[in-house]
């Protein structure tokens, strides 16, 4: 038996989380196959073949299928989960959306966000939004799972020999409308979501200055977050503050600009994959969380960065 | 027009949990409980909802033990009308939530069930998907807006993309997210109020379904702690690093 | 905000403010007395016991009068005292004390290890079995008063209100809670005691009140350095001989070790930092091999009042009461105030169930009082804190003479000569205190501790700490006295920042971070800083404290 992972995608390209579900999968068993269920994604699926450890993409090829319905997606899970021995989704809120629901019809307990395979079997995941790391073993058959994305390495998009398999699933009834997507209007990600993050703190002194950051978040497609000290001191508003209780972010990348490193941020940040800091105090706390610190005054840091980030650019192009 | 509101008991989101020394999960005793904060975006809505004269009751129901009670009476207290309890000794997982729910949905036959999209203690996201998925309904999970029309509600869902509207005929579903609207204070005198409002109470093996968990909970443990990392002398070396090692720009 | 606002009425025959031992023990000796009487128990905290925090070393008599079969009803009082010890510090040795020395008041072999905050909890069941309504989450904001001046009632606070005092969408009005009986049972340094006690010049002819700033920690340690049971006290360092305090060590259940340390208010040193002698404290050798591979789990700090006898201001006034650490109940020299705010509470239920059937007058609780062994306790313990004003030996002792050889009945008492914001010199007559950094291992930052108290504020709600003149800090407190706030408020809740060239310094408030323990409102040298209840629930979540 192998593993069926459920491609996130936008009928044109992959999307990443994809990609480190299939790592995921992969730890699980080398035989790896990918539903796609979309719309006009031949294309894509003669793209997927090619993943490492992939050895069959089943797509489902159908206008009805455009837009990501959980109600229609969990049916066609579920006609196909006798052949696999566990189901894999990206814990996006693609993902979290439709698994639910093809684990309780199969009558399987669902085991979320999981972030290491320890076995086939036994998995870990956090809860307590990530204060605690939980162990835990289904003992179901069969295994519903879903993968937090930043916790695995994407698979190779290349490498792999698969086949293509077209199947057709007819859908007893639609009853959700697709009324509109609207993406993020602003030109910045969300805060909850975005893949890198850049945050300020008082070192930044006022609201003025604290603008500086913008144009750097703008370059690196960034979100811009806040230490709690910088909203109390009003550069920003709340909706910025990362590391109130709740509001906790894992980006790949999280750039700290003038944060000492009060716990309470710590607290919303520290799951970040790479982690810098710009303080000018040595002794500041965040530099002991930091994958790359740089003692340095941000006032003198914040333009060369933005400079540097130029070049980078530049060189790309 | 009934409402269904499903609350979880769980532990303050402003307590800094402890992973207890045997690893076997997480320190509660005489830890601040308190509603699971998106259930309580889920009772305003349904408040709400009932105060614009498109619904006429709001139900009120927890699973677990006997204190989830008091969550019961803080969604009373907010304005629920009545409440329903589901005792259970111990930790229930999603699924079962899920059957326990589809039963009591068959019983009170709402057009609307409001549930959290996610508790804060197990973060598992699954309660209200399975749940729509056992009822044949439509669900609208992470819903920061709820229209109703005549016949279908249209909601606006916080997807990581950005926003995504979804017309669903009734009866449905909805998990709600925080952004939906900010939950009112319940004051004194309904609290008092609360006292008496009715509670019907039920037993897993009432409503015959088996609540034994089916995941195994092996350790809890705390996360590990970050290992330092480097410093480095200037921006470009920073940047290059970020680019070249990390691989993150 | 206007109040012209009508707002909702609730009537009870007696209203409590706090939802400590002190109110608890009134409310149930109440319904015990008359099972009719009405009494409901307002509570800031989100719940009972998260506003508690205390060492705690338990006497149970007053339980044992009050609740005798407390065993029978689980009370969470289970580690009785099993051994002893008193240390006096140097900064690197230590020098055991014999406790046979010790005066009688300081042994605690009947007593328990327990914490107050479960404790509390435990009474707030039995009170509730008894029928007390209780509100947590419901700070009484403001009192309210009959035309004839006396006491009405209390109003609880609003709810939604914006940082400047606007209604937000969730706004709710504060309701009345009138009451035949008001009873003020806030702990150390409640705002409303405060209020009545000037109203009614209730400390007219006593001594300035005294107070203390306290800290505790919860530590896991090994099983090898546990001994359930077992009692220590320090004296000495890291406190120069003329500054009054000491630290605790109990040996609780679960390999849990609570350690804390109390420092006189009366400092003078505007230098110090309470919370840094603290944390500096336990990397003591004696201490720091208590702890050991342990780990700090718990954080808290709160006033407390020291003041004793002398100090005790009236506690009856026209409709209303005071009880336990709101008046000013706690023993000093035996460190205990829980017994002594309960038995306070009880005889306030005597006093005001004869109000209310007989009509006897309020006053009656100051000879019930005068009667009871509360005040026999106090009277033999009054010398002991001011003696120590001369400075640690003198005060060891005079404590000697006045508790070995006179068992507390020397023929003269001694008074406090000064409030305790008025005893700091200026900053620049007194050398700094230089502080060891933070080793996260002993010692912890500010901010690491005041997240392991769970506490939070809604952000969005005028600032609970206010300014009676804004511009005080940075144009007179800060030149003057380098402004304490910024050492003596052991969460950081006040700083004073400058810009990136070390200029216009500014005084900056983080009300979130208040823990509630008070010591602003105590030690601010002008007495500039008032603090007032916060929305409802706001404040610390402390768990076993």
């Amino acid at each position: 038996m192998s593993v069926l992972v459920l491609a996130e995608h936008n009928n044109t390209e992959i999307k990443s989380s994809t990609l480190n579900t299939i790592g995921a999968a992969s730890q699980i068993d080398q035989n790896i196959e990918v539903l796609l269920v979309g719309n006009s994604c031949e294309d894509l699926a003669n793209k997927i073949v090619n993943i490492q450890n992939v050895n069959k993409v089943i797509v489902v090829d159908d206008p009805q299928y455009q837009n990501p319905i959980a109600e229609n997606i969990a049916p066609i899970i579920i006609s196909l989960a006798n052949n696999y021995s566990h189901i894999l989704a990206p814990a996006t809120t693609f993902g979290k959306n439709i698994l639910p629901r093809v684990a309780a019809i199969l009558d399987i307990a669902q085991i979320s966000d999981i972030i290491k395979v320890e076995s086939k079997d036994t998995f870990v995941r956090p809860i307590y939004a990530g204060n605690a790391l939980a162990t835990v073993q289904s003992t179901d058959e069969k295994k519903i799972i879903t993968v937090r994305p930043t916790s695995f390495e994407q698979a190779a998009t290349e490498g792999g020999s698969g086949e293509v398999e077209k199947i057709t699933f007819d859908l007893e009834k639609n009853i959700v409308e697709f009324v509109g997507r609207e993406e993020s209007k602003s030109d910045r990600p969300e805060l909850g979501t975005a893949r890198v993050v850049i945050s300020g703190g008082r070192g930044l002194q006022s609201a003025e200055n604290f603008s500086m950051l913008n144009a750097i978040a703008d370059k690196l497609n960034a979100a811009v977050g806040a230490s709690r000290a910088a909203v109390d001191a009003g550069y920003v508003g709340n909706d910025y503050q990362v590391g109130q209780t709740g509001k906790v972010v894992v980006p790949d990348l999280y750039i700290a600009v003038g944060i000492s490193g009060a716990i309470q941020h710590l607290a919303g940040m520290k799951e970040s994959k790479v982690i810098v800091a710009i303080n000018k105090d040595e002794e500041a706390p965040i530099f002991n969380v930091a994958d790359f610190g740089l003692c340095a005054d941000l006032f003198e840091v914040l333009p060369k960065f933005s400079a540097e980030l130029d070049k980078l650019n530049t060189i790309q192009k | 027009m009934k409402i269904l509101v499903a609350v979880k008991r769980v532990i303050d989101y402003n307590v800094q949990i402890r992973v207890k020394s045997d690893s076997t999960g997480v320190e509660t005793e005489n830890v601040k409980m308190s509603m699971n904060p998106p259930d309580e975006n889920a009772v305003e809505e349904a408040l709400r909802i009932k105060e614009s004269g498109k619904a006429e009751e709001v139900i009120a129901i927890s699973i677990g033990e006997e204190k989830a009670q008091e969550t019961i009476r803080t969604a009373l207290a907010m304005g629920a009308d009545r409440g329903i309890h589901v005792k259970a000794t111990h930790d229930v997982e999603p699924l079962a939530v899920a059957k326990i729910l589809q039963k009591i949905v068959e019983k009170e036959k709402p057009q609307i069930v409001l549930l959290g999209k996610q508790a804060i203690d197990d973060d598992s996201n699954q309660t209200g998907q399975m749940l729509s998925a056992l009822l044949g309904w439509a669900q609208g999970t992470f819903a920061s807006k709820i229209e109703l029309e005549a016949s279908a509600a249209i909601i606006t869902r916080e997807i990581d993309e950005g926003l995504e509207k979804v017309k669903l005929p009734f009866p449905i579903v909805a998990t709600c997210d925080l952004r939906l609207n900010e939950p009112r204070y319940a004051s004194l005198p309904n609290i008092m109020k609360a006292k008496k409002k009715p509670i019907d109470n039920y037993t897993s093996d009432e409503l015959g379904i088996d609540v034994s968990p089916r995941v195994r909970q092996l350790k809890v443990t705390e996360p590990p702690k970050r290992e330092k990392g480097v410093m480095v002398a200037d921006v470009a070396e920073l940047v290059q690093k970020l680019k070249h090692e990390a691989k993150v720009i | 905000m206007s109040d012209s606002l009508s707002r909702e009425v609730m009537e009870y025959d007696v209203v409590i403010v706090g939802a400590g031992p002190a109110g608890l023990a009134t409310a149930i000796k109440l319904r015990q007395l008359n099972p009719a009487v009405s009494v409901c128990i307002l509570e800031k905290g989100s719940e009972v016991g998260a506003h508690i925090l205390s060492g705690n070393v338990f006497e149970t008599r007053a339980l044992d009068e009050l609740i005798p079969d407390w065993k029978e009803k689980k009370a969470p009082i289970k580690t009785k005292v099993s051994k002893e010890k008193f240390l006096f510090l140097s900064s690197s040795s230590s020098f055991s004390w014999p406790t046979w020395l010790l005066p009688a008041v300081q042994k605690n072999h009947k007593n328990y290890i327990i914490s107050l905050a479960n404790l509390c909890r435990w009474l707030g069941e039995q009170a509730e079995a008894l029928g007390v309504e209780i509100f947590p989450g419901f700070p009484a904001s403001k009192l309210l008063y009959h035309e004839d001046g006396s006491v009405k009632g209390v109003q609880t606070g609003d709810m939604g209100l914006d940082k400047q005092g606007n209604k937000k969408d969730t706004f709710e009005p504060g309701i009345e809670i009138h009451g035949k009986v008001t009873v003020l049972a806030e702990g150390c340094r409640g705002h409303l005691g405060k209020e009545v006690i000037q109203k009614y010049a209730l400390d007219t002819g006593k001594s300035s009140q005294q107070y203390g700033i306290g800290f505790k920690e919860i530590w896991k340690v090994s099983p090898e350095q546990h001994k359930e049971g077992m009692v220590m006290h320090t004296a000495g360092w890291p406190l120069d001989h003329n500054t009054y305090g000491g630290s605790f060590c109990y040996h609780a259940e679960n390999n849990q070790i609570f350690i804390g340390y109390v420092i006189g208010l009366d400092y003078r040193n505007p230098h110090l930092s309470p919370y840094d002698e603290f944390q500096r404290f336990k990397t003591h050798s004696a201490i720091s091999k208590i702890l050991k591979g342990g780990k700090r789990i718990a954080f808290g700090a709160r006033a407390l009042i020291e003041g004793g006898l002398q100090s005790l201001p009236t506690m009856y006034m026209p409709g209303g009461l005071l009880v336990g650490c709101d008046a000013g109940t706690l023993n000093m020299p035996k460190i205990k105030g829980s017994h002594t705010a309960m038995k306070s509470g009880m005889i306030a239920a005597e006093t005001i169930n004869e109000f209310l059937s007989n009509n006897e007058s309020l006053s009656g609780y100051a000879e019930k009082f005068k009667q009871s062994w509360i005040y026999q306790e106090l009277y033999k313990a009054r010398n002991v804190k001011p003696s120590f004003n001369w400075g640690l030996i003198p005060g060891i002792v005079f404590t000697g003479i006045d508790q070995l050889l006179f068992r507390g009945y020397l023929p003269f008492t001694l008074k406090h000569s000064h409030a305790d914001h008025e005893t700091l010199s200026p900053a620049n007559e007194i050398k700094k205190i230089d502080y060891p950094k933070y080793d996260d291992v002993l010692s912890f930052d500010k901010t690491s501790s005041v997240y392991l108290t769970g506490t939070n504020h809604e952000e969005n709600q005028p600032i609970h700490l206010q300014l009676k003149d804004t511009n005080l800090p940075v144009n007179y407190t800060l030149g003057k006295y380098d402004e304490p706030a910024q050492r003596y408020c052991p969460v950081g809740v006040y700083e004073i920042q400058r810009d990136k060239d070390d200029l216009n310094p500014q005084f900056v408030i983080n009300a979130q971070n208040c823990i509630h323990c008070k010591t602003c409102d105590i030690k601010e040298p002008t007495q500039n800083i008032t603090w007032v209840t916060p929305e409802g629930g706001g404040g610390p979540s402390y768990a076993n404290m």
